[in-house]
């Protein structure tokens, strides 16, 4: 399902670590950077050149990092992969940095080349030349181009050449129809493909951190259970053999096991969790307390997982051992907390709070210092970290009336300072995003 | 344009019933027992002389004093129909996150299950299921619908 992408790369040698750009806390100035057509020779490159633009100043530019100098100011108009580019013309009209590039037929394939300036020094600063064997992958290419221009002048690891897992829903809202799809990060709807046909109810789709697989909740024969999908092989098939609901399941961080809730009849269907080793099938019970816990979430080094309990009377969130040790409550405000995940980078725990009527997004330190809010409204659901841990997804859900009408949901985009809200694009309503790793 | 045509159609199902034709077993506005007649221990005879469903407070699973008395005429109903399977659907309104509300329509499903076990309905008679804030009764963002799915509701599974 997943072509390999054969990538023939040559970087730069000149390893100066990242560039002048400093991100900080609070609104980012976006670097102006120049990118000049993409150069190709007859009819079919000249497609791939637009196309590769277009996806390249897309991804820049909704990083909220980066804006393109708008191309009518352009002094000189050259391929400027082979000539060097006049500096002072790019500088005139305050071009920070310059991409160009070109495209190519060769007996292997499409060739791209690529170079990266930087204008107020001078000098060139990246270099890359890659074939793909056919056309297929020209989207990937734009994406693995975006990824190294953006961390070449960010110094942030590029979040570019990823998809995202998401709920597909239509239909009325008491009998919605949702599907697992999948799609570029950008929400390209040529990249938009679904997973399941909408016989059953899924939810809650997530991303193994380390390969191509998606763990989910499938309403199957009626029978609330976890189940992995396998994205190379389309393979699906149910984690463990629970007599109740299994739920609210997320990955390792090996991607070797998976946790969730497990609801059991033999303990009044109350919600603890569990962990389970998907090679060995052997099953660990993280939690034993008459409250609700769910929605375990693990920090990136594995040696801890927060997650949502009721157990002191109101819903909030809690930290605790890779074994279930050493329970602590982190939210300190107040409010209804639930949804934790955890930031890649193992800094940050992202949450949803119900207070004052409305839902609100934030982050909060790992010991539930520092919290803040990102965005707050009437409902927001389901934040999912960016592989590189600067940005969140979500879903947003309008009210609905006694007619039918509203409850329209959607995914939106956000950089963690608050700023750059987006929404991506989606073919239906959609709901439940996850972000998965660097392809 | 959906909506409308959904309406036109369930205000035709209504006028037939008039004429006595079939009443949607699954339709829970029971309110016209309109001459049509009901035949006992099906879903139709539950939701009209018994009551299908109890209602909870927010973020509880505890059954209320109405609950229970509902769930006695229920028992006693299935006492009266042995050969009927039931399965006990717990739902949640939507002021709380999915995953929250799939553990919290558990609970109360498995309320409503094991007071009816406890008043002697067999467990291998009766199933239960959490939809959490998947399938509301009502649509709509206000307490007036989300006390409608807050509730826990009796279907007959065969």
């Amino acid at each position: 399902m997943i072509k390999k992408i054969l990538l023939i790369l040559f970087f730069s040698l000149n390893a100066n670590a990242a560039l002048e750009v400093t991100i900080a806390q609070g609104k980012v100035e976006p670097t102006p950077i120049a990118i000049t057509q993409i150069f190709g020779a007859d009819s079919d490159t000249a497609r791939y050149g637009n196309t590769l633009r277009q996806i390249i100043n897309n991804n820049l530019t909704n990083s909220g990092l980066f804006y393109t100098v708008n191309e009518d100011l352009y002094i000189q108009s050259d391929n400027l992969v082979e000539k060097v580019p006049r500096f002072e013309d790019w500088k005139l009209i305050k071009a920070q940095f310059l991409l160009s590039a070109d495209v190519s037929k060769t007996d292997k394939g499409i060739r791209l080349r690529m170079r990266l300036y930087d204008v107020f020094n001078g000098k060139e600063i990246e270099k890359l030349q890659l074939t793909i064997p056919d056309e297929n992958l020209i989207r990937r290419v734009g994406h693995t181009v975006s990824d190294i221009v953006y961390e070449r002048i960010t110094g942030e690891t590029g979040y570019f050449d990823t998809r995202i897992v998401y709920v597909s829903e239509i239909g009325p809202l008491d009998q919605r129809v949702k599907r697992l799809a999948i799609m570029d990060q950008d929400g390209h709807l040529d990249s938009h493909q679904f997973l399941t046909d909408g016989k059953n109810l899924v939810l809650t789709p997530r991303f193994a951190p380390n390969n191509q697989i998606i763990t989910y909740m499938e309403y199957k024969n009626n029978l609330p259970r976890v189940y992995i999908y396998n994205l190379k092989t389309g393979e699906r098939e149910i984690v463990g053999d629970f007599p109740g609901m299994t739920f609210a399941p997320r990955f390792s961080p090996d991607s070797q096991s998976v946790v969730m809730s497990f609801s059991d009849p033999n303990n009044a269907a109350n919600s603890e969790i569990y962990l389970m080793d998907l090679n060995t099938r052997s099953r660990l019970r993280l939690t034993n307390d008459s409250g609700i816990d769910t929605s375990p979430s693990f920090s990136p080094n594995g040696e801890k997982i927060v997650f949502n309990s009721d157990r002191g009377g109101s819903p909030q969130l809690f930290i605790m051992d890779k074994n279930g040790d050493n329970i602590k409550r982190i939210s300190k405000g107040r409010g209804v907390y639930g949804n934790p995940v955890w930031s890649p980078r193992g800094d940050l725990i992202a949450f949803t709070k119900l207070t004052q009527g409305n839902f609100h997004i934030g982050v909060m330190d790992t010991n539930g210092n520092n919290e803040r809010v990102i965005v707050r409204d009437f409902s927001l659901e389901s934040p999912a970290w960016s592989p590189n841990g600067r940005y969140l997804i979500f879903h947003r859900q309008k009210r609905s009336n006694l007619d039918g009408t509203g409850g329209e949901v959607t995914i939106h985009f956000i950089d963690i300072t608050g700023y750059n809200e987006r929404v991506i694009p989606t073919p239906r309503d959609g709901s439940d995003p996850a972000w998965s790793p660097l392809l | 344009m959906l909506i409308v045509a959904g309406f036109f159609l369930a205000s035709c199902a209504a006028t037939k019933t008039e004429e006595g034709g079939n009443v949607d077993a699954a339709s829970t506005s029971a309110s016209s027992s309109s001459g049509g007649e009901i035949t006992a221990g099906t879903q139709e005879d539950l939701i009209v002389n018994v009551g299908d469903r109890v209602f909870f407070e927010f973020d509880s699973s505890e059954l209320t004093v109405d609950a229970q008395a509902t769930l006695d005429a229920q028992a006693a109903w299935l006492m009266q129909y042995p050969d009927t399977n039931i399965t006990v659907e717990g739902h949640a309104d939507e002021r709380g996150t999915r995953e929250y509300n799939l553990a919290l329509g558990d609970k109360r499903a498995f309320s409503v299950y094991s007071y009816l076990a406890q008043a002697g309905i067999d467990t291998n008679r009766m199933e239960y299921v959490s939809w959490g804030k998947e399938r509301p009764e009502v649509i709509g963002s206000d307490e007036t619908a989300y006390s409608q799915n807050r509730r826990g509701v009796t279907l007959v599974s065969n």
